[in-house]
């Protein structure tokens, strides 16, 4: 498949969701934040980092740029769409999934090899997965604590659509231990740990986040097996 | 200003802070943020009903912050 990666100012991680993206055998297009385009891509990942320095709101200003309106419109339509921590808080801002990220409730920036339980193997980007399979992701972040009022929790967990669930203990304050929720039709989900950096064995603690990026290609088998 | 319900760790750092410093009293700080917009003009209700339309769609989350709007006199302003 034909990944496109967004670029904002002050990504951090696209070179490393472009490599993760190419280790799992899909062809990666750069996409840039101020272009209304998407290049003909089947699927987008928002990567993370400080895009606009964080200014205002975590991705309360990427919101507004250019390929975010395409972005947007695309998810719309069911293109798969991965928002990875700063992504994940860019997704939330743009409305295409519940609730907020707020800073940690410790205040302080964590780094640290996290548990997770994958609690929906349905969507787009987890169908690689076994519900219920534990994975060792890394997560790092300061504004990582996921907020929303309690109908939206319950409605998100009576619908299955809280996607990773944290183990062992809650990293940022995140209501009910979310580490990731999808949208209705599953093709969009946010996600604060950072798959991106575990798809190698050679850094990281292993390669427990190349199903984010594998689970695309069952969709196209997903996709051909239904047409 | 983050709602009511919404945990602001930046505010109970800022309690945890004032007593350290000697100031008793205090039982709760929330922090949130203030912007002064300059509109060319009078400010009508038009304007008023456009900056709004700013707070609701840029300048705060609903989801998780409240805002109000005020109208300030320059003049009483620097005084």
């Amino acid at each position: 498949m034909r990944v496109g990666v967004v670029t904002f100012p002050g990504s951090l991680d696209d070179a490393d969701a472009q490599r993760a993206a190419r280790i799992a055998g899909h062809v990666v297009v750069p996409l840039w934040h101020g272009e209304h385009d998407l290049r003909g891509v089947d699927a987008v990942v928002l990567p993370g980092g400080f895009s606009y320095g964080d200014y205002l709101r975590c991705g309360a200003i990427s919101r507004f740029s250019p390929v975010m309106t395409e972005v947007v419109e695309a998810a719309g339509r069911g293109l798969p769409v991965l928002g990875i921590c700063n992504g994940f808080q860019i997704l939330c801002e743009s409305h295409l999934l519940p609730g907020a990220l707020i800073r940690n409730d410790h205040q302080k920036f964590v780094c640290r090899d996290q548990r997770l339980r994958i609690e929906n193997a349905a969507t787009a980007w987890t169908s690689a997965y076994d519900e219920g399979q534990e994975v060792t992701i890394v997560l790092k972040n300061g504004e990582g604590g996921y907020v929303a009022d309690d109908e939206t929790l319950d409605r998100l967990e009576g619908e299955g659509r809280v996607v990773a669930r944290y183990l062992d203990l809650n990293p940022n304050g995140s209501l009910r231990d979310i580490a990731g929720i999808t949208n209705e039709r599953g093709n969009v989900v946010g996600l604060m740990p950072h798959p991106e950096h575990a798809v190698e064995d050679l850094t990281g603690a292993g390669t427990d986040g190349l199903g984010f990026f594998t689970s695309l290609a069952g969709l196209v088998s997903l996709t051909a097996a239904i047409s | 200003m983050p709602k009511p319900e919404i945990l602001d760790p930046q505010g109970k750092a800022v309690l945890g802070a004032l007593p350290r410093l000697g100031f008793s009293g205090v039982t709760e700080v929330r922090q949130g943020k203030r912007f002064e917009l300059e509109v060319a003009g009078e400010v009508t209700d038009e304007v008023l009903a456009q900056v709004r339309e700013m707070a609701e769609t840029l300048l705060s989350n609903p989801v998780i912050e409240n805002y109000a709007v005020r109208v300030l006199d320059p003049a009483e302003e620097s005084a």
